[in-house]
């Protein structure tokens, strides 16, 4: 599904991704996890395409293509979804405008007519329970006025929607309350799937609690410094980053 | 630049699609201006001593004015002599008495622009009177409206068979001294729309008018006349384009509105006059003066528009709150790109007691333009309890063009509650990638976005209006991000 090469990366010609390498297999799972300042942050803004961020080194392959070289919406329309960390607001747009908008965009480059009202209608109230949202949503202001958690449930309902190959949440679990995980998470789980891969973004182990990764990468300086399997997630909140800084360097997966 | 603003900057040099030109034979008089034009203009269009009476004390009038100078628009001087005043599409007999005798190209220029004259038009239900250059082309749906007692046919026409109603409600509104361009019209006007709504009626489909200037070296100066009797309800649409040319055009039109006790008047436009090019070549000077009395009580009147064409835009629709609780709307989206000027606003004039307005202004600059929003809300000494709120956001796109708001509030009654909102925003980077990040690719982004933000104004717009008006900001809007 994604192969990730040695890649680097920086800002404002300052490197903060310092030769990433990660494969992660249809159906998995991957936590990536790593103190403020790790370049977990760019890590996922590179892998989405946005603006401002040169890759100076390495290669990214997605389904056996170069994702690179894709627009943020050719990568968006083959199957690559970001959950915001911070989800934007777009004044005057309704939730259910963009959302439909969106899905016939992914549609159209699978070659498929736009997507019917009704049916359209059907699917998105079928999803909407995942994440426990009320229609009224659909009908408000893309984020605008929602709270940290209905913006949150908002992203996986799109994610739903959408149904992505690769999924990217970028701390997720940030701004919540423990209900608001609980649904988050749940709806996550609710879309794990053989033929979906999922990259889970966050400073905390708690999110792990709900979602429970196949695998878990610790981020540090740029560069996976170490991986392991869910225990590993457990072990960092007993001991913190700290100790990261001291293993020996080249254990990655 | 980041990439992204580049393709932004790709998407902001859109073709004007609008830009052809229609190869028909004209009859036009020769450029120049003085009395004995404005007594050919009065012959051509056969008219009554009174008229032309009107006309040359406008005439008179306009020669001691000078042009206004406080509005937020640079252009060279405009010599009043290297215009023609009056240009029509020859006529094969003695005029099309259907549209079988209109010249089908003019048809085919119509049809190019999405204009429903023919048959469309029923299924439609928009009855559309077409002026080209000066003449009213034709004009749909007549016998029909006829039988609920509904006048709509050109204002030439109105001249001939209704001069008792022209006579007593042309220039009530606006009077010929009122101002610069509005004295150059009264003088010189060649056509336009007349509409009476008698009492009682509501006007069982929208009446439409769509402008067009053809000519080289034209002036289009229609003149609408809009009275909606007692309890009668009127919505009419107005669309506008015209031909690429270098040189600019001059478009000076103007357009009164009368509103009887508890009559309501819908006006909506959508302008789409060619604005130039990326240089600021060419384009039309879009000098207009609109403005409805609410003269009876309980009277309202909306003015609604999407004016995102244009060289220069010099626009002010407002409404005179003469009757007790009269309402006053006006909602406007103004875009502007390269080299485009505009200074739009509006006037709220509250005279009568308990009278009400609302004002929504949205803005949107993008390229090298300049986009003011000048509006007045003045509440008399005996309008008691009036009200006003006005909003007035403006978008910008990039950081080579201007926003900017000259609100002017007078108030002479202490019982009035004036509000007043004001917003500048940018499109974000972050909006951008959001739409991109779930698909949409930058056009159909930032068109969302802006349709966004213009969603208060668009809404306010009849159906088929509203879908023009926000392809033509998908078209139009587009411009380059900072």
């Amino acid at each position: 599904m994604l192969e990730i090469k040695n890649l680097h990366a920086s800002v404002d010609g300052k490197e903060i991704l310092r030769g990433i390498n990660m494969t992660v297999n249809p159906g998995e799972v991957h936590a990536i996890m790593g103190p403020n300042g790790a370049g977990k942050s760019t890590l996922s803004n590179v892998l989405a395409g946005r603006d401002g961020y040169e890759v100076t080194q390495g290669e990214v392959i997605y389904k056996g293509q170069n994702l690179l070289e894709l627009e943020p919406e050719e990568r968006a329309q083959r199957g690559v979804f970001l959950a915001f960390q911070y989800p934007v607001e777009i004044p005057g747009v309704s939730n259910i405008y963009l959302l439909k908008a969106a899905l016939n965009a992914v549609r159209k480059y699978q070659g498929l007519e736009e997507v019917d009202a009704i049916d359209f209608l059907t699917l998105v109230r079928d999803r909407m329970k995942l994440v426990k949202m009320d229609e009224q949503f659909l009908h408000r202001n893309v984020n605008e006025g929602f709270s940290g958690g209905e913006k949150k449930r908002n992203e996986i309902l799109q994610m739903a929607v959408l149904e992505p190959a690769l999924a990217i949440l970028d701390e997720t679990d940030s701004g919540l309350d423990i209900d608001a995980l609980k649904t988050v998470a749940e709806g996550v789980n609710a879309l794990r799937a053989e033929d979906r891969s999922i990259v889970m973004i966050t400073h905390y182990q708690r999110l792990l609690d709900h979602i429970v990764p196949d695998f878990v990468h610790v981020l540090s300086e740029g560069k996976i410094v170490k991986s392991g399997d869910k225990e590993l997630a457990k072990e960092l909140e007993k001991s913190g980053y700290s100790w990261i800084h001291d293993a020996p360097e080249g254990q990655t997966a | 630049m980041t990439d992204q603003s580049q393709q932004l900057e790709s998407i902001t040099q859109k073709e004007y699609k609008a830009g052809f030109v229609t190869d028909i034979e004209v009859d036009s008089l020769p450029p120049g201006l003085s009395e004995d034009v404005v007594r050919q203009i009065s012959m051509i269009k056969n008219e009554p001593e009174w008229m032309l009476e009107w006309r040359l004390k406008a005439y008179r009038h306009w020669l001691t004015m000078d042009t206004p100078e406080w509005a937020h628009v640079h252009y060279p001087e405009i010599d009043y002599q290297e215009v023609s005043y009056y240009s029509a599409p020859k006529k094969k007999t003695d005029g099309p008495k259907s549209l079988d005798e209109v010249d089908p190209e003019l048809l085919k220029t119509y049809e190019k622009l999405g204009v429903p004259l023919d048959e469309r038009a029923r299924l439609a239900g928009v009855a559309v009177d077409a002026v080209f250059d000066s003449v009213s082309v034709s004009n749909t749906f007549k016998d029909k409206l006829a039988e609920e007692g509904i006048l709509f046919m050109p204002i030439s026409e109105a001249i001939q068979e209704h001069p008792e109603l022209v006579k007593k409600y042309i220039g009530s509104v606006v009077p010929h001294k009122d101002n610069f361009y509005a004295a150059l019209n009264s003088a010189v006007f060649t056509d336009g729309s007349f509409v009476y709504i008698p009492k009682g009626v509501r006007c069982p489909m929208e009446l439409s008018t769509y402008f067009r200037i053809n000519a080289a070296n034209t002036g289009q100066f229609e003149r609408t006349l809009i009275i909606a009797d007692d309890d009668a309800y009127v919505s009419y649409l107005e669309g506008c384009t015209a031909p690429m040319r270098d040189e600019n055009q001059l478009h000076a039109a103007v357009v009164e509105l009368v509103a009887m006790d508890r009559a309501e008047i819908k006006y909506s436009t959508v302008q789409n006059w060619y604005p130039g090019d990326e240089n600021g070549k060419g384009g039309i000077y879009n000098f207009v003066t609109k403005r409805a009395a609410c003269r009876g009580e309980s009277s309202k009147v909306s003015w609604t528009q999407v004016e995102t064409g244009s060289a220069i835009t010099w626009k002010y629709p407002s409404v005179v709150l003469q009757g007790d609780n009269s309402i006053g709307e006006f909602y406007s989206v103004a875009v502007t790109n390269n080299m485009q000027q505009a200074d739009t606003g509006t006037k709220m004039i509250h005279l009568g007691k308990n009278t009400s307005s609302t004002i929504i202004s949205k803005g949107i600059s993008a390229g090298r333009s300049q986009n003011a929003y000048r509006g007045l809300v003045r509440v008399g000494p005996n309008a008691d309890n009036a009200r006003n709120y006005t909003e007035c956001d403006s978008l910008l796109m990039g950081d080579t063009c201007g926003a900017h708001t000259f609100p002017y509030i007078e108030v002479k009654n202490p019982t009035a509650k004036v509000e007043h909102e004001a917003s500048t925003s940018k499109i974000s980077e972050d909006q951008l990638f959001y739409c991109k990040q779930r698909g949409l690719d930058t056009e159909d982004a930032v068109s969302m976005i802006v349709n966004g933000f213009c969603k208060q104004v668009i809404r306010e717009l009849p159906m088929e209006f509203a879908v023009e008006a926000q392809n033509l900001l998908g078209l139009s809007l587009e411009g380059s991000v900072g």
